[in-house]
């Protein structure tokens, strides 16, 4: 079976075939290239069992791990997008650390309550994010707005806003108010790559209920006026739910 | 650059020491070759032990006592009781900072039960415990405001005397040669199992060259031929089927059918019924197919995933082939009770410490729990030392970037991908389960030779920019070291004692009930022993 890679060295990028066996993983098959074909092919991988969210590429440009995508005929392997590309696969995510300061995802102040199940249940999904970064490269709005702070930034802020142990829940909402929340378009691409089933745009309209109930400004009902449109598109559908 | 304290790796240890260490206004400085959420402690499954108010039937005296019985009388007792006095006290910690660990129907921390232990003593935050964990100490660290240098690669220490003065790397994605000087240095860079290439459950990025970075520097090692290898990986992967598997009662069966061994039994005896049946190319299997589909599907839904993802099989209707591959390395770099090592100014934590809790055998869970509480320990070492250590930039280092340069201009072409192939294989057959004198001769002459051989070699890829290749052969010279260095030690260690299994010394022998210890004394590796105290 033959493959498409995307190759690229600081100067030029060029699809290159490759030859691979059919029932292995992409990251078993690339492997396998620099192995036998080509020894300069460049990409991550750490755990090769889905968890440590290093390997994601796009194949026909989806998002997917390459330690969990097995392949078809002529399928087409890229490197992310929104990054700057490296080298190959290789993109640069160093831009993570600066997204999760700004939506202050973390315990604030330890709130002495009682969790029970279902308590650990509702952040449970939240909280299972391996920051593969692949909805970041699935969402339209960085190619307007670089400093979006985006959907696994913000569903993180979700899993703090919803731990019953956080004492300062408004500290969080506050600092996705800009570029945060009312910038996404909830077109639902970030749902429908989660390699976790999390479910990023109903995080992010989550966020927006909890926004407006704690006093600040709803702001969807302003870009309900403007071009950019609060409206989804694909009417409640939710591609994770198969 | 400078820093007050620099932490070399950002896996569990590397972000609980950081978090420590950063009191007032410490700088600390975290650098590590992946991104911290990329490191191997987000696969840990199964869970961490301890003994909490709430569990039954348990008490630390039980759990001291199952620790020191799995290491096989070669830990320290008195190291033991203090990591299991410390067990609730980290679980608080863990949890008040927003682990979020499972709960039970009374909104207790719930429980599960691991081989070799006497209570339900694991702690679990669904089959995701690792993860959870690293990426809550992440979020800690990032409102902590810690420093991060991301995709660094640590090349050598800066030492003067015997003291650490800081470390060399080697930026990724430029190949530019960074010096780090600090008033302190925690060593957290993970195990040495990951070595053995395709026959292992281990992340790629544990490749050991730290562990002969800090050895070569004269930090003294300790039990290194303790290789913990795991019963069930998924044949043909190596992916890891958690040991809550046979925990919630899956069977261990032959081609026949036919089971084989009591899969309770701790982790290295049923390792060895199971390879015994490969190295006879018999096939083993996991049998799920008696359990309730729904307790599979409720308990074990991250196996249940793994085995379809990677094998295309449904654990509840089919046999999943198995094999045993190398997992844990109990021994590394030697430390007292407080994380500190025999160089000054330098303290490890972790998967790389020995630490003297496992011995010949660590418990599953209790690796969670020493990473978490070794490496407090070590960010309290370092922080208390700032006072008496200071900065000194006049050190002489390796002129690296000609090294770097000689390796690149090197003759001899070598794929390391092929290379690291053979290297994990012969590994695996004679390092591995089962030792003896002979094979490990052979391994030996076989090292040596590929030793030499990656002096005069190169790679292919002659970039500079985000050049993996070079860092993989980096890692691949020392992983080659660090073989040789396992080997010696398993060849000196005439007995049989936990996971260290020679066939032609089959038994425990009184005369070896101690530690063993590796020192690199005027280019020579000296071995000896010691009592663990
Ligand atoms: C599949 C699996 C399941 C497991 N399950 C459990 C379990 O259920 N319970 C339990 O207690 N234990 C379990 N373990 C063991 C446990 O996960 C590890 O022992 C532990 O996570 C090690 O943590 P660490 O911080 O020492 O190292 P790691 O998490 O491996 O981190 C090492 C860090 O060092 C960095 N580093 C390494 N070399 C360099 C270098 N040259 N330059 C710069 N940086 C470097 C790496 O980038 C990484 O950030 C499991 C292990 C595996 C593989
Ligand atoms: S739903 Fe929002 S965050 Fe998700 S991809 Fe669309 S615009 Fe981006
Ligand atoms: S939300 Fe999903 S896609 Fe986004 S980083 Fe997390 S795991 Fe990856
Ligand atoms: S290699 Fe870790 S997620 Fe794929």
């Amino acid at each position: 079976m033959k493959i498409k890679v995307s190759r690229f060295n600081q100067e030029k990028t060029l699809i290159e075939e490759f030859e691979v066996k059919e029932n292995k993983t992409l990251l078993e098959n690339l492997v396998e290239i620099k192995q036998d074909k080509d020894s300069t092919l460049t990409f991550k991988h750490g755990c090769r069992s889905g968890v440590c969210g290093c390997c994601s590429v796009r194949v026909n440009g989806q998002e997917r791990l390459a330690c969990k995508t097995k392949l078809k005929e002529n399928d087409l392997v890229e490197p992310l997008k929104n990054y700057e590309v490296l080298k190959d696969l290789v993109v640069d995510t160093s831009k993570e650390e600066e997204l999760l300061t700004k939506t202050n995802s973390f315990l604030h102040k330890k709130e002495d309550v009682s969790i029970s199940i279902k308590d650990e249940k509702q952040i449970e999904r939240q909280s299972n994010c391996i920051l593969c970064q692949s909805c970041y490269s699935s969402c339209p709005i960085y190619e307007v707005n670089e400093n979006f702070l985006g959907p696994y930034a913000l569903t993180r802020a979700l899993r703090y806003v919803d731990d019953k142990k956080e004492g300062d829940k408004l500290a969080i909402l506050a600092s996705i108010q800009e570029d945060g929340i009312w910038d996404c378009t909830l077109c639902g691409n970030c749902t429908f790559v989660c390699p976790q089933a999390i479910d990023p745009k109903m995080d992010i309209t989550n966020l927006r209920m909890k926004s407006a109930q704690s006093g600040f400004e709803d702001k969807s009902m302003q870009n309900y006026n403007s071009f950019n449109s609060g409206f989804d598109p694909m009417g409640g559908f939710n591609p994770n739910g198969f | 650059m400078t820093t007050d304290i620099l932490v070399i790796g950002s896996g569990g240890a590397g972000l609980t020491a950081a978090l420590e260490a950063k009191v007032n206004n410490t700088r600390v400085t975290v650098v590590s070759k992946c991104y911290p959420t990329n490191s191997q402690t987000c696969q840990a499954q199964g869970g961490i032990n301890a003994v909490l108010e709430t569990t039954k039937n348990d008490s630390i005296e039980k759990f001291i006592e199952d620790t020191f019985t799995a290491s096989k009388g070669i830990a320290s007792k008195s190291n033991i009781k203090k990591m299991c006095q410390a067990s609730k006290e980290i679980i608080t910690w863990l949890d008040d900072i927003a682990v979020p660990f499972s709960k039970d129907e009374r909104n207790s921390i719930a429980q599960r039960k691991f081989g070799g232990t006497k209570a339900k003593r694991t702690c679990y935050s669904s089959d995701y415990t690792g993860l959870k964990i690293l990426h809550t100490l992440y979020d800690q660290c990032i409102k902590n405001k810690i420093e991060f240098l991301n995709e660094y690669f640590l090349l050598d220490f800066i030492k003067e005397d015997e003291s650490i003065y800081g470390a060399v790397f080697l930026d990724i994605k430029t190949l530019d040669v960074i010096k780090i000087y600090a008033k302190n240095v925690i060593l957290a860079s993970g195990g040495y199992a990951g070595i053995y290439e395709n026959n292992t459950t281990n992340s790629s990025f544990t490749t050991s060259e730290a562990l002969v970075k800090a050895y070569k520097n004269e930090a003294t090692l300790s039990n290194l031929e303790f290789v913990q290898f795991h019963p069930t990986a998924i044949e043909g992967t190596n992916t890891l089927i958690s040991e809550s598997a046979r925990a919630e009662g899956a069977y261990l069966v032959d081609e026949e059918g036919n089971r084989f061994i009591d899969e309770l039994k701790s982790r290295d005896e049923v390792s060895r019924a199971i390879s015994e049946k490969l190295l006879n190319n018999e096939k083993v299997f996991l049998d799920l197919r008696h359990l309730d589909e729904k307790l599979i599907n409720e308990l074990l839904p991250q196996e249940k995933q793994l085995a379809k993802t990677f094998k295309d099989i449904d654990i509840s209707k089919e046999l999943l082939p198995i094999v045993s591959a190398a997992h844990y390395s109990m021994g590394g770099i030697l430390c007292d009770e407080n994380a500190k090592t025999s160089l000054k100014n330098l303290f490890v934590c972790g998967e790389c410490a020995q630490g003297n809790v496992h011995g010949a055998n660590r418990l599953g869970g209790n690796s969670l729990l020493e990473v978490i509480y070794l490496a407090k320990k070590a960010g309290n070492s370092a922080y208390q030392n700032l006072q008496s250590a200071t900065i000194k930039e006049d050190i002489k280092t390796v002129d690296f970037e000609k090294s770097i340069e000689d390796i690149l201009s090197n003759k001899n072409i070598i794929n390391v991908s092929k290379e690291k192939k053979e290297f994990g294989e012969r590994l695996f057959k004679a390092l591995g389960v089962f030792k003896d004198e002979i094979s490990m001769k052979t391994l030996l002459s076989y090292l040596e030779e590929l030793e030499q051989k990656l002096k005069v070699s190169t790679i292919e890829d002659k970039s500079r920019v985000y050049n993996k290749s070079f860092i993989e052969f980096l890692e691949f010279k020392e992983s080659v070291y660090m073989a040789k260095l396992i080997a010696k030690c398993a060849l000196e260690r005439k007995e049989s004692r936990g996971a260290h299994f020679r066939t032609d010394f089959k038994e425990e022998k009184e005369e070896f009930a101690k530690i063993s210890i590796v020192k690199y004394e005027k280019e020579q590796d000296i071995i000896s022993y010691e009592d663990a105290v």
